[in-house]
């Protein structure tokens, strides 16, 4: 066979064509159908049912067009549950990451037992939040649980059903934790897939291990770290419903309501079902928007 | 600048020793070219005086001074890989300054010895550019260019050039030596080719399976093999070597009786140059030609002994010889005669 018996084309991609539209329309139908049934067709109701109030009693609702959106901006609590939610991401997507580095970097350090380290460590992500959250809750529980004990001992009264600084440390660290498992494994194999003989050449650049750490590696992980920045903070907005629930409820004093804990609780608790959809779709527009800000301003750094 | 001496190095991975205990004495300035076989330990052994690799047993001493123990940045020295091993996310000028900055130089230094070097290796224009819109001979450039800005005491280079094609290698193979030259900085260059080796080194060694089988001049180890393996590996085409006998004054190939120079008796090995062999009426050697490769300025003979041993003969100027096993008679110079031990393949006329 000769070099000339196919054309080569100048980016050898792999492009398959379809001759009728049968095939593909069939290829596509179960992600088309998947989501228009789990979330066009839901985040459509919400938007339709955000212009509506129902009556107390759930039997009519009333057309009352941007009213729920305009009430919901002057509520002081909704504006509350904005920046807890904000605290509470940046916390939980710092406490999921800069260990998870750390601990890679660590492994990634061993020439020998890496394997069973990475192995232990991706155990907590096995957890389900929830009940990562009763876990935790158990732990720190204010008349059973053992590191409020201890903390007693020391003198430290621990009482995060009371105190809002420690009910928000707890459902951070409680949700963080599975995470950390995730992101580890990310990490990880981004280390491993750093040539040795890049952070050879700096090592005989001069550069010592942490001056390594910071001037070349940290970048060379940086569209990993990106991935992971997007992915920690969606969990942290959508994913820890379950640890909120089980360990505060929201409170106290929803010191703990985040955005889609207080969707829930104003929705099927409060059974304000405008509100809550007028929340649904606040909510949607704020991550989309996000995730625009991040692809945007970030994603062009992160490509060397 | 400094000299780097190796005493009875050696290395070992587990079990295996990978190399068997290497010693030589580079003078200051001196461009020392590591040649060998795939596996022979090459890299480990340019990896130990990096400081890359721990050294096992024996000692190193850079400029006077014991390293076997420091890291590698404590020993003032710069490395080209293979790979080049540029930083991706770094443009030229700051991966060619990474070494300066660490240094911690001022920033306006940094940049002068920048821009100097990039001008030494026509780099000037690149600067600005990421490593991966470069194409290889640049990348090669820019390796060179960050070993040299830091004026480092050794150069250490591993195939730097294995990864360029082959008219561009020659081109660089002579910018390296003459950079070398001028900045007058002690050199350990590592290739497999031996041409590379031949045409570089100031002083070679020859590497095969962990041990220095010959440290000298590129003439020296062609004139002058230490041992049957230098005597293949340097030269092209390779010597041909074939088995002989020392016996009554003369030196017995099958049938053929050779001159015997030395005066050896017993079997031997010998060992005789292709491009040394001319065709001699009354020529002691008869060789049966299978195969001509006329290259022109000479023509490669390849065939075989009476003995049935295969053999090449390489002869100046175009020579029609038939294919199908045609007879040649040939003859060699004395001093063109290499004998070696039978069995330990040590070269054997002891003068
Ligand atoms: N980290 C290691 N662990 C175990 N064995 C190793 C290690 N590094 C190298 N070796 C072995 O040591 C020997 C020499 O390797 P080395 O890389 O020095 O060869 P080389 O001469 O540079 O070969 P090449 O020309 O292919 O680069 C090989 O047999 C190799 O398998
Ligand atoms: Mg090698």
């Amino acid at each position: 066979m000769g070099a000339g018996d196919r054309p080569l084309t100048p980016r050898m991609e792999k492009r398959v064509t379809f001759k009728g539209w049968l095939l593909p329309l069939c290829l596509i139908a179960p992600q088309v159908i998947i989501s228009a049934v789990f979330f066009f067709y839901p985040a459509g109701q919400a938007v339709w049912q955000s212009l509506f109030i129902p009556d107390p009693f759930g039997l009519s609702s009333q057309f009352v067009g941007l009213e729920n959106f305009e009430y919901l901006l002057g509520d002081p609590y909704y504006r509350a549950s904005f920046i807890t939610t904000a605290i509470f991401s940046t916390l939980v997507t710092l406490a999921a990451m800069i260990p998870a580095l750390f601990l890679a970097v660590m492994a990634d350090r061993l020439v020998k037992s890496a394997g069973v380290y990475r192995t232990l460590l991706i155990w907590p992500y096995a957890v389900a939040p929830a009940v990562a959250g009763v876990l935790w809750l158990f732990m720190f529980n204010t008349r059973v649980g053992v590191v409020a004990w201890y903390l007693g001992q020391l003198g430290y009264d621990w009482n995060h059903v009371l105190n809002e600084g420690e009910a928000m440390g707890l459902v951070v660290v409680a949700s963080a934790w599975g995470r950390i498992s995730y992101n580890f494994l990310f990490f990880f194999a981004a280390l491993q897939a750093v040539p040795r003989s890049i952070i050879e050449a700096a090592a005989i650049d001069g550069a010592r291990f942490w001056r390594r750490f910071f001037t070349i590696v940290l970048p060379l992980l940086s569209p990993t770290t990106f991935f992971l920045l997007v992915v920690n903070i969606v969990y942290a907005f959508f994913e820890t419903f379950g640890v909120i629930h089980t360990i505060t409820s929201g409170g106290p004093q929803q010191a703990t309501t985040i955005l889609v804990y207080k969707v829930f609780s104003d929705g099927f608790v409060g059974q304000d079902l405008g509100s809550s959809a007028a929340q649904s779709v606040i909510l949607l527009v704020v991550v989309g928007l996000l995730t625009v800000l991040q692809f945007k301003y970030i994603e062009k750094r992160v490509h060397y | 600048m400094a000299t780097v001496e190796l005493d009875n190095i050696k290395k070992r991975f587990g079990p295996t020793e990978v190399i068997k205990g290497v010693s030589v004495d580079v003078e200051d300035g001196e461009f020392i070219v590591i040649v060998g076989p795939s596996g022979c330990g090459k890299s480990t052994l340019l990896r130990m005086v990096a400081g890359l690799e721990t050294i096992t047993e024996g000692e190193l001493r850079i400029g006077g001074t014991r390293a076997n123990d420091l890291e590698p940045m404590d020993r003032d020295i710069a490395m080209v890989f293979q790979n080049y091993a540029l930083y991706p996310h770094m443009s030229v000028a700051q991966n060619m300054g990474y070494g300066l900055r660490i240094a911690g130089l001022p920033k306006a230094e940094i940049a002068a010895k920048v821009q100097g070097a990039a001008k030494l290796l026509q780099l000037a224009e690149l600067l600005d550019r990421k490593p991966k819109q470069l194409s290889g001979g640049q990348r090669q450039r820019v390796a060179m260019g960050r070993a040299i800005v830091r004026e480092p005491k050794v150069f250490l280079f591993d195939e730097p050039l294995s990864n360029l094609d082959a008219k561009l290698r020659v081109q660089m193979r002579l910018e390296i030596r003459e950079l070398q030259a001028k900045l007058g900085i002690t050199a350990l260059y590592v290739t497999h080719d031996q041409v590379e080796a031949m045409t570089m080194a100031d002083r070679m060694i020859v590497m095969n399976e962990g041990i220095a089988e010959q440290i000298g001049t590129p003439l020296d180890v062609y004139e002058r093999p230490a041992s049957l393996f230098a005597a293949q590996f340097i030269g092209s085409p390779s010597m041909n070597v074939v088995r002989a006998e020392g016996r009554d004054g003369a030196l017995h190939v099958g049938d053929m009786g050779l001159p015997n120079p030395t005066g050896v008796s017993g079997p031997v090995m010998l060992g005789l140059r292709p491009e040394h062999l001319v065709p001699d009426a009354q020529g002691p050697i008869t060789m049966q030609v299978m195969l001509t490769e006329p290259l022109g300025a000479n023509t490669l003979l390849h065939g075989k002994l009476p003995d049935g041993s295969a053999f090449t003969a390489s002869l100046s100027g175009v020579h029609r010889v038939g294919h199908g096993g045609e007879a040649l008679r040939l003859s060699v110079a004395a001093e063109h005669m290499h004998l070696f031990d039978a069995t330990s393949g040590a070269r054997m006329d002891g003068d």
